[in-house]
C-alpha cells in the first residue's frame, strides 16, 4: 500500500507535466515545439530499431568502459593516496591542479593526440569521472574511525586482508558516492564527445538530426537521454543499497539511540 | 585456578615521555616494572591522569616507549604482538559494522590462516562462553551496547590469547549491564583458563574481578602498590560485594588511589615491599 502510494506520488508530476504540455500544443505549437503524441511515435520510430544497436549500445559501451576504468583507477590510486602520507603530500597539488581542469577541453587536444576513436571518448569521460571517485575514495581511506584501525592493528591485519576485510567496506559508503556523482558527469561527457567526434552514438545522432533540421527526431535523442539517466541512477541506486545495507541500518540505529 | 609461575607478560624499566627534547616535554610513565603471570587475572587501576591508555598502548604494541621493554612470552614487543588480544571501551566503534557478529569473531581466525573447521569451532566456544549463540547472524548495530561489548570480548577470546588486554571494557555501560559483564569475564577467565591484565579506574571493579590489583600513581607514573586479592574464586554481584573481606580490600585499595593521587612520580606508602597482603 505504501509503496503504490509512493509510486503514484512518484509518476503524479510527470503525468501532469505531460497532459499540460499536451494542452498546450493541442492546437498546434512553433515548428520547434513537439507534441507528446508525435514525440512518442518518432521516439519509437527513431530508437527502438536498428539504431538500439548501431547507435545507442556503442554509446552505453563507450561509457560502461569508461566508467569501470575511472573505478579501477579511481579506487586503487584513492586507496594508496589516502593511505600512505608521504604519497598524499606529494601528489595533492597536482591533484587539485589536474582536477580544475574540466575534462571537455581536453577534447580537441586529445582529439589530435588519439584520434577520431572509441579510445578518445572513453579517455575523455575517464578524464572526468575518475575525480569524484578518486576524491571519495581518498577521503574514506583517511576517515576510518581510529578504533576501528587500532582495532586492525591490535589483530595483526595487514596486506590485502587490511584492504579488503576492513579499508575498502569502511571507505565504500563515499566510494559509492562518488560512483554515483561519476555517472551523470559520465552520460554528460558522453554525449559531448560524441558531439564533437563521431560517426555513431546519440550525442552523434542528436547534432545530425539538428543540422538536418529534424526537430521531433532531435527531441526524442534527448528525452531517451533523459530516460537512460534515470535507468541508470535507479539501477545504480539499487546496487548501492545492497552492498550498504549495514550502513544504512547503522545510521538508523544511531538516530534511534 | 591459582596462577602459576610462567611469566607471560614481563614489563621493566618501562617509561615513556611525550615531545621528547621539545619544550612541551611530558613524563607519562616514570618506571614500571611488573609480570603477569599465567592464569593471572591482574587489574590495573589508577586515578585519571594516572597513564593507564599509555601503558596500555605500549603493551599492546600500538606505541613504542622511550626506555624499557614489554616480553610477551620471551618475545620482546615491537607492534601489536601474536598472542594478544585487546578489548577496547568502545565497542560500538570496534566492531566491524558491515559484518555479522559471527564474522566480527571469525575474521581475526581467519587473517591468522586458520582452516575452516578450527574456526567453527572456536566461533561455538567463544559465543557460546559470552552466551551469543543466539545472534550469530546480527549486525553488530542490531545489539544492545553490553551484547556488543560481548561481541568484542568472543573475538578476543575466540583467538586462545596468551594475554588477554581489556582497557576500561565496561566504563560505557549501565550499571546493571556492567555487574553481568563482570560476572561473565570472571567466568569466561575460569572457564577457558586465560591470562587477563584488565585496566580500569574503577576501585570496586578492580576488587571484585581481580586476583591481584595494581594501583598505579598520578603521572610521572609508577606501580603504587601491587595487592594480593584473597576473596574466594566463586564470585557474584551480591554475595562477593557483601563481604567484609571485600570491604576491607576495597578500602585499601581505595587508600592507595587517594594517595596516588597526590603523590605523583611514585612515593610509596606505608611499604616498599610488592605483591604484599593486606
Amino acid at each position: 500500500m505504501r509503496t503504490l502510494r509512493q509510486i503514484a506520488i512518484w509518476v503524479a508530476l510527470p503525468i501532469i507535466l505531460i497532459i499540460l504540455w499536451w494542452a498546450l500544443t493541442a492546437r498546434g505549437a512553433s515548428f520547434f515545439v513537439p507534441q507528446p503524441a508525435g514525440l512518442f511515435s518518432k521516439f519509437i520510430d527513431v530508437w527502438m530499431g536498428e539504431r538500439l544497436l548501431t547507435d545507442v549500445l556503442p554509446s552505453l559501451g563507450r561509457l560502461a568502459v569508461g566508467l569501470v576504468i575511472s573505478t579501477i583507477v579511481g579506487i586503487g590510486l584513492g586507496v594508496l593516496i589516502g593511505s600512505v602520507r608521504w604519497v598524499r603530500w606529494l601528489l595533492e597539488p597536482l591533484l587539485e591542479f589536474l582536477r580544475a581542469i574540466p575534462s571537455t577541453i581536453m577534447i580537441p587536444v586529445l582529439l589530435l593526440l588519439i584520434g577520431i576513436n572509441d579510445t578518445m571518448k572513453v579517455v575523455v569521460i575517464v578524464l572526468g569521472c575518475l575525480w569524484p571517485i578518486l576524491l571519495n575514495t581518498i577521503e574514506g581511506v583517511r576517515s576510518l574511525d581510529e578504533v576501528l584501525k587500532n582495532t586492525a592493528d591490535i589483530y595483526r591485519f595487514k596486506g590485502w586482508p587490511r584492504l579488503v576485510f576492513v579499508t575498502l567496506p569502511g571507505a565504500s559508503p563515499l566510494i559509492l558516492a562518488g560512483i554515483r556523482q561519476s555517472i551523470a558527469v559520465g552520460l554528460i561527457l558522453l554525449v559531448v564527445s560524441e558531439m564533437f567526434a563521431a560517426t555513431d552514438g546519440i550525442g552523434y545522432l542528436i547534432m545530425n538530426f539538428q543540422n538536418r533540421v529534424a526537430i521531433p527526431e532531435m527531441w526524442s535523442g534527448i528525452v531517451l537521454l533523459g530516460i537512460l539517466g534515470v535507468m541508470l541512477s535507479a539501477g545504480f541506486q539499487l546496487i548501492e543499497k545492497r552492498i550498504l545495507r549495514w550502513y544504512y541500518g547503522l545510521k538508523e540505529a544511531a538516530n534511534d539511540s | 585456578m591459582t596462577a602459576s609461575e610462567e611469566v607471560r607478560l614481563h614489563i621493566s624499566g618501562l617509561r615513556k615521555i611525550y615531545g621528547l627534547g621539545t619544550s612541551s616535554e611530558f613524563e607519562a610513565v616514570k618506571r614500571l616494572d611488573f609480570d603477569l603471570h599465567a592464569g593471572e587475572f591482574a587489574c590495573l587501576v589508577g586515578p585519571s591522569g594516572s597513564g593507564k591508555t599509555t601503558l596500555l598502548k605500549m603493551i599492546a604494541g600500538l606505541m613504542d616507549p622511550t626506555e624499557g621493554e614489554v616480553v610477551l612470552n620471551g618475545k620482546r614487543v615491537d607492534g601489536p604482538p601474536e598472542g594478544m588480544a585487546v578489548v577496547l571501551q568502545e565497542y560500538a566503534r570496534s566492531l566491524f559494522p558491515w559484518m555479522t557478529v559471527e564474522k566480527n569473531v571469525e575474521l581475526p581466525l581467519r587473517v591468522a590462516g586458520l582452516d575452516k573447521a578450527t574456526r567453527e569451532e572456536r566461533i561455538a566456544e567463544a559465543l557460546g562462553a559470552v552466551g551469543l549463540e543466539a545472534a550469530r547472524k546480527k549486525f553488530p548495530w542490531q545489539l544492545s551496547g553490553g551484547m556488543q561489548q560481548r561481541v568484542a570480548i568472543a573475538r578476543a577470546v575466540a583467538t586462545h590469547p596468551s594475554v588477554m588486554l581489556m582497557d576500561e571494557p565496561f566504563a560505557a555501560v549501565d550499571a546493571q549491564t556492567r555487574g553481568e559483564l563482570e560476572d561473565l569475564v570472571r567466568r569466561v577467565w575460569r572457564q577457558l583458563d586465560m591470562t587477563i591484565l584488565f585496566v580500569t579506574h574503577d576501585i570496586d571493579e578492580s576488587v571484585f574481578l581481580g586476583d591481584r590489583v595494581v594501583v598505579l600513581s598520578m603521572a610521572p607514573t609508577v606501580v603504587q602498590d601491587d595487592i594480593k586479592i584473597d576473596l574466594p574464586l566463586e564470585r557474584e554481584q551480591l554475595g562477593t560485594h557483601a563481604l567484609p573481606r571485600f570491604a576491607e580490600l576495597r578500602k585499601h585499595v581505595y587508600e592507595q588511589v587517594q594517595f596516588a593521587k597526590t603523590n605523583p612520580g611514585g612515593i610509596h606508602s606505608s611499604t616498599d615491599e610488592r605483591r604484599r597482603t593486606v
